[in-house]
């Protein structure tokens, strides 16, 4: 680990301000990954701006209904806490699903959408990856790859993005709300991160120095019956191999509201519109699901070794999507 | 400085009895001090370069870089490392040469004043290799596969019985089976602390056996074993994986004579995929042949599996095939390939566990063709002597054990049909298999001293490993003195003790009990003859088991058991969970009812994680493990174990030690993971013949 000046920002401007004035800088939130990857020489800040204790660690209902949590509040507390529990269960289920009980009360809600990959050839320097090092290839996409995309990704690089968290919120419409000195801005969660492309190296639209300051969770989907499901090696501590969070509301039969994201298929939550644009309106069947989630895995190219998470994922959502059903039509 | 520690308040004396850890306190509160926690005035850290080729030879080091971070104190390389006499393991032969034989090999090791600047260091090290072609992927037909003379254990390569197979057989099965690369993974990391002092040498290792560390490092640095101390006070695990000295030892005292400093070297948990052992992976070919009434007329056990080119270490899979079952046309046979991969070394159960889990998973096989339940296929087939030796057992009772299980787990009520029972979308199935572990045993020494004040000192090099050592020897000496338990100091995990052999082979209690019980009896008519009370200058009793517990007996000695598993197969993703797991052992006494119960729970857990969860994947294009870390290799969380039993029966064996005990650290994982593919099987109808059963194989074979 080379040596790294250490700055704690009192407010978000400070932060920012910080981050601007020292090149190479880098944010810590619980520290969780960029610590291990420190350590591991995959990240070298020269300092790090800590802001884990900004004033950003509460979560508030705003006027409209909707929820803002604050970028430092702690996945425990985010999954304990009894609005997210009553009104968005997929985000609580998506917590709980992840990591560990130490490591979720150490990181932070906006820690976990900037995490990165936990492919093993970004993480070891030792290793060829166009992730870690633009142009230096992938050791992945002919390696062991078992636990890497099948949809969305590109010659350069076939990593997932690890987090569950993430793609709750993508199926929940949430917003991640952004600040730098030039402003705020909110994007949706669902467009937050991005697909590799021949820029493997940006997991996300943040732009340099900008600081995640909350996510918005609508009042739109608040209270909308939700669910997740992770499928996995082991019953706690593994990553996805692969996960989906569903939102869907059934009115006559018929569905009236569907957001549906993948987790561990790509390098980005995978929100599956081409399925909810065919669910919407329509039966709410085991038969209209399956259609509906084969529409959206038609698009998958599984590698040599990962082609069982196309009939993974078709289980685990149209599974997920005819326990809701029912559950609304009981 | 060793482990010495008084028996707290609880009166158990009789062995047997669920006393409580001695140093249960000391652990929990911190006070336990392990290999890498002794802050000695001036102590340096070293942190290791691994090799990042496959295979090739290192042409320059370039140290430049390194040498410029602050705080570091040298870069130690095959060219400026102190010369040693080469070792019988060539594993600990490192810095000596400039050849690669594997990935992850160490080519360098900087010295420094911090952990935090000797890793700094280590990364700005620059290596060159010259490249050679690699080859790390083992198959059933490798070109350069060869049958070795013997395999680990010394047990013979191959042991062919009754002639080619001719004969004929109601029912034939003919399956192979896989066991991918497994690691120990053991809590605390390998870690040596060295310190040189006028020719004197002391070494805080994190080891299964000091004695073995102390002869390894007088060979190597051409010293006496006199001017060596090697203390192993508490060890975090080890599983084999530390049962002989690994590089870190060798790099701690290399790095403490070349610097003059103490030096801890304590590995990285990635770098211990590559060098501190593994179970090397083995493919099996099973073949049975048994009569209508379950009979075996025809065994076949044949394994294919991997060593490097630093050492032959060869799993010895197919040899519990020759204590288990007799038929009167027996063959097993073992297969290897050097490739340019880490060495493998002993993990839990080496041999058994891969063996076992071939072996009965195709009796389970066998039991389905025959339409004979798999309890009573195993009862039918149990020998009166050992099939292979023709030898008599000292004791047998794998019947009761199976019979006992059967009881407590529910099995007779057992609708034998695969798929018969669900539950929504989840396929439950049931599985039972046997278990085998032999009894070993090493000579060892032992003093017991009777102190004035009314307590015995009890001294023994044995290695507490996490097991519970220090208790259960302790009550082994109350029980030969005849006196309380907390009147029995024991001192454990130090060369200043008497000579004892290492934690391994589920050896360790029944070789140091041994001693002690034979010290303390001797104690005991000493004590007698001064009328019960000690002199003021106390009165010592020693003892040398050498010659009675390596007498050839004339006996085969094995442990038994009988594992069953409930597991729930989900449908919908493949997860494979397991509901219960259940065993029954035939061990000889049980000498501590706690700790022999997390014995076995914890060899049950470790078999779970082998049937389900672990695995190293070994990258053929870079020829190293993928999974180097906690989060990657997956050793069963508590979520994945939810209810575990074990029971044994009281089996008392006359012909294996005074204490009439068996080893209990390994069996409990060698039936387990064969269970639970077993019950996978009675749920879903499909048989998976590739451990791990992991989501990606389960929903592949249920046509997902």
């Amino acid at each position: 680990m080379k040596p790294f000046g250490y700055v704690r920002a009192a407010s978000v401007e400070e932060a920012t301000e910080a981050f601007a004035a020292h090149p190479g800088a880098r944010y810590l939130g619980g520290g969780t990954n960029l610590v291990d990857l420190m350590k591991l020489g995959v990240e070298r800040p020269a300092v790090l701006v800590d802001v884990s204790r900004l004033p950003l660690d509460a979560v508030e209902e705003l006027d409209d209904g909707s929820l803002r949590v604050g970028a430092a509040v702690r996945n425990s507390d985010l999954a304990a806490h009894p609005l997210v529990r009553d009104r968005y269960p997929a985000l609580s289920q998506a917590l709980l699903a992840g990591a560990s009980g130490q490591l979720r009360n150490a990181a932070t809600t906006g820690g976990n959408l900037l995490q990165r990959t936990r492919c093993p050839y970004f993480q070891d320097p030792a290793k060829p990856c166009n992730k870690r090092q633009p142009g230096q290839g992938c050791g992945a996409r002919e390696g062991v790859h078992r636990d890497h995309a099948v949809l969305g990704h590109s010659e350069q690089c076939i990593a997932t993005h690890p987090s569950d968290m993430a793609v709750a919120l993508a199926a929940l419409d949430a917003r991640v709300e952004l600040f730098d000195e030039e402003g705020a801005r909110s994007v949706p969660a669902a467009e937050f991160h991005r697909l590799p492309g021949d820029r493997p190296e940006r997991d996300t639209m943040i732009r340099p120095g900008e600081l995640i300051t909350s996510v918005v969770l609508p009042a739109a989907t608040a209270g909308l019956p939700s669910a997740y499901r992770k499928a996995r090696d082991r019953a706690s501590y593994a990553f996805a191999l692969a996960s989906v969070a569903v939102v869907l509301r059934v009115a006559d039969g018929r569905v009236a509201h569907a957001g549906i994201a993948f987790g561990a298929l790509a390098h980005r939550p995978w929100r599956a519109t081409r399925a909810e644009e065919a669910l919407v309106g329509g039966p709410a069947t085991p038969d209209a699901f399956a259609h509906a989630v084969g529409l959206e895995l038609a698009a998958a190219q599984p590698l040599r070794d990962n082609g069982y998470k196309v009939p993974l994922a078709r289980n685990i959502a149209v599974d997920v999507l005819t326990r809701l059903a029912s559950a609304a039509a009981s | 400085m060793a482990g010495t520690g008084t028996a707290p308040g609880a009166t158990h004396s009789a062995l047997g009895a669920p006393a409580e850890r001695i140093e249960g306190r000391l652990k929990v509160t911190g006070g336990a001090r392990y290999a890498a926690e002794h802050p000695l005035p001036g102590r340096a850290q070293a942190w290791p370069v691994p090799a990042t080729v496959a295979r090739g030879r290192v042409t320059a080091v370039d140290a430049a870089d390194a040498l410029r971070i602050p705080g570091v104190l040298a870069v130690l390389t095959h060219e400026n490392a102190p010369r040693l006499a080469e070792p019988d393991d060539r594993t600990l032969f490192v810095l000596q040469d400039a050849s690669v034989p594997h990935r992850g090999w160490f080519v360098a090791l900087v010295v420094a004043e911090t952990l935090e600047s000797a890793r700094a260091a280590a990364a700005a090290v620059r290596v060159d290799y010259a490249v050679d072609e690699h080859d790390v992927t083992l198959t059933p037909d490798h070109p350069d596969a060869y049958e070795p003379e013997t395999v680990n254990g010394d047990f013979p390569g191959r042991r062919e019985i009754g002639g080619p197979d001719g004969a004929p057989a109601a029912v034939r099965v003919d399956v192979g089976y896989e066991v991918t690369p497994l690691h120990n993974h053991p809590m605390e990391p390998h870690a040596s602390t060295a310190h040189w002092d006028d020719g004197e040498l002391t070494v805080y290792s994190s080891s299964q056996g000091g004695n073995t560390v102390r002869d390894t490092l007088a060979s190597m640095f051409e010293t006496s074993a006199e001017h060596i101390t090697v203390v192993s006070a508490h060890v975090g695990g080890g599983f084999g994986s530390k049962g002989t000295p690994r590089p870190d030892v060798v790099l701690a005292v290399l790095a403490a004579r070349a610097t003059g400093r103490p030096v801890t070297v304590s590995l990285p948990r990635r770098y211990l995929p590559a060098v501190v052992g593994h179970r090397a992976p083995t493919l099996h070919r099973v073949r049975l042949g048994a009569g209508r009434d379950g009979r075996l007329v025809s065994l076949a056990h044949e394994v294919t599996t991997y060593t490097s080119h630093v050492k032959e270490f060869v799993e010895q899979a197919a040899v519990s095939a020759r204590v288990m079952y007799g038929a009167p046309h027996h063959f097993t046979t073992h297969h290897v390939v050097r490739l340019d991969v880490p060495s493998p070394s002993w993990m839990r159960a080496p041999g058994e566990a891969p063996g076992m889990y071939a072996l009965e998973s195709a009796m389970d096989e066998l039991a389905a063709e025959l339409g004979m339940d798999p309890v009573e296929l195993r009862a039918v087939n149990d020998p009166d002597r050992e099939p292979d030796s023709g030898k008599p057992f000292s004791s047998r009772h794998l019947v009761d054990c199976l019979r006992e299980g059967a009881r407590r787990f529910g099995w007779s009520g057992r609708d034998p049909r695969p798929g018969a029972r669900a539950e929504g979308p989840l396929l439950l199935g049931t599985g039972v298999a046997a278990a085998t572990y032999p009894v070993l045993v090493s000579p060892s020494t032992a003093e017991a001293e009777a102190r004035p004040d009314g307590t015995f000192a009890v001294r023994v090099n044995a290695t507490d490993i996490g097991t519970g050592a220090r208790t259960v020897l302790a009550q082994v000496a109350a029980d030969a003195l005849g006196v309380a338990l907390e009147r029995v100091r024991i001192e454990v995990g130090c060369t200043t003790l008497p000579a004892a052999p290492l934690a391994g082979g589920s050896s360790g209690t029944s070789s140091w009990g041994w001693a002690v019980h034979d010290a303390c009896a001797r104690l005991a008519e000493r004590l007698a003859e001064h009328g019960g009370t000690p002199p003021a200058a106390g009165v010592t009793a020693r003892a040398d088991t050498a010659g009675r517990a390596d007498a050839e007996s004339d006996y085969a000695r094995h442990a038994f058991g009988a594992h069953f598993a409930e597991a729930a197969v989900d449908t919908v993703t493949g997860e494979v969970r397991v509901r219960r797991l259940l065993g029954v052992y035939a061990a000889g006494r049980i000498l501590n009812a706690r700790t022999a119960r997390s014995q076995f729970v914890g060899g049950m857990t470790m078999g779970l994680g082998m049937a389900l969860t672990e695995t190293s994947t070994l990258d053929p294009a870079f020829g190293d493990f993928t999974e180097s870390d906690l989060a990657s290799y997956h050793v069963p969380a508590h979520a994945d174990v939810p209810d575990v039993e074990a029971h044994w029966i009281d089996e008392s064996d006359p012909h294996v030690n005074p204490m009439g005990s068996k080893g209990i650290g390994e069996i409990g994982i060698v039936g387990t993971a064969a269970a639970i593919g077993n019950a996978v099987h009675h749920a879903t109808g499909v048989r998976f013949r590739e451990l791990p059963l992991t989501p990606d194989k389960v929903l592949r074979g249920l046509g997902g």
